[in-house]
């Protein structure tokens, strides 16, 4: 059966105070932590910031954690603006990136623990592995065996090219997949929104010519009919794209190349 | 620690191939339903009363015979498509997912059956 209750090593534990409240604007950080080398469970320990002294957002509060109060915290990050996808974690119970969520969108505790569902490799960096493998296994390249014109780059017209825009957009921070109960229950088998969001974007490429054998690869009851279309995907898209509108596109086109 | 790649790993069997006939039967079927449904609500609350009767006149009825049946069987159709698809989601030792899928199949059958049956045997009239 699906598991709905934490394995015993992976149940979380209360953690410790790591430092006294500081300052008239004191925010609490509950930082779920691990350390696979101790061999202890997970536990959330409490971080007090002082946000007159530290940066809007909430990579900044952590960032200064780290620099400031305990420089065990591990987190990705990266750009610290949105581009690069490393900080993506779980905050106040949705996914986002870190370093675009403003401390003062949290009411009360703000409450910060790994992407859903993934190994956790340490404190709040998930094992991505089966993540990019699934990428992988879209062949996010283009597709043609007419070859290029010798003087000039393949050409697409401005409409073709609106329709990969967006979905070019995606920077794979896996918040998308993360979020989605399907990929939590069958993440070995069902490819998940931010797969088949770029699945999309070469399936609707003009210059792609690997469109049938795209959607062979993708007709299957579970790589992409796992998709129960409730949306988690869209909902948690810092982005703002719309992986779930892709995927019911991929279901249309599915449907069309039999009628 | 596996030796298998991540990507041989997420390739797995490979596609199946299948799924969009599925997915389309649980669409059609679900419009088919909608309509079923407004039809019987809307016959029902023009009973004059709900006794053995009037119900039985309302059943045997030969119009609303056939829509009766159309209702159970695209019913245990849909319910069919439906429960395979939580068992898929939930089951996943194989043993356990492969008795429940055909118990869950050989459940719609008789009720596909029993349905059919009843609306058929007060169509015509057989003393019960």
């Amino acid at each position: 059966m699906a598991k709905f209750s934490l394995p015993a090593g992976s149940k979380v534990k209360t953690g410790t105070v790591r430092n006294e409240p500081v300052g008239v604007n004191n925010r609490r950080f509950d930082v779920y932590r691990f350390d696979p080398s101790t061999g202890e469970n997970p536990c959330v320990d409490i971080y007090n910031v002082d946000m007159d002294a530290c940066g809007p957002m909430v990579l900044d509060a952590l960032i200064k954690i780290k620099n400031e109060i305990d420089p065990t915290l591990t987190f990705r990050r990266s750009c610290r603006e949105g581009i690069c996808g490393s900080c993506a974690m779980n905050i106040d119970g949705t996914n986002a990136l870190a370093c675009l969520k403003p401390v003062e969108d949290v009411r009360g505790t703000v409450k910060i623990y790994p992407l859903p569902h993934m190994p956790v490799v340490k404190d709040l960096v998930p094992d991505l592995t089966n993540f990019y493998a699934q990428y992988a296994s879209i062949k996010p390249w283009l597709q043609a065996r007419t070859p290029p014109p010798p003087d000039r780059e393949r050409l697409q017209s401005k409409h073709d090219q609106e329709k990969i825009n967006e979905p070019s957009a995606c920077i794979l921070c896996a918040c998308c997949s993360t979020s989605c109960p399907s990929y939590w229950w069958n993440s070995d088998r069902y490819l998940g929104p931010a797969a088949l969001l770029q699945a999309y974007r070469w399936i609707v490429d003009s210059r792609d010519e690997a469109t049938g054998e795209r959607l062979d690869q993708l007709e299957d009851p579970f790589r992409l009919y796992r998709c129960h279309t409730i949306l988690n995907c869209t909902q948690a898209c810092p982005k703002d794209l719309n992986p779930g509108r892709a995927i019911a596109e991929i279901k249309k086109l599915m449907a069309e190349r039999r009628h | 620690m596996s030796l298998v790649t991540p990507l041989n790993r997420v390739l797995g069997l490979g596609s199946a191939k299948d799924g969009t006939e599925h997915w389309w039967g649980q669409r059609v079927s679900a419009v088919a339903l909608a309509v079923l449904g407004i039809w019987l609500a809307i016959g029902l609350a023009g009973l004059p009363s709900f006794d053995h009767a009037a119900i039985a006149a309302f059943v045997s009825a030969p119009l609303n015979s056939v829509m009766l049946l159309l209702t159970v069987l695209t019913l245990c159709y849909h319910s069919q498509l439906g429960v395979q698809i939580v068992v898929e989601d939930y089951v996943h030792s194989a043993g356990l997912k492969v008795a429940t899928l055909i118990a869950s199949t050989f459940a719609h059958f008789v009720l596909a059956a029993a349905g059919a049956f009843a609306v058929l045997k007060i169509a015509f009239g057989m003393p019960a």
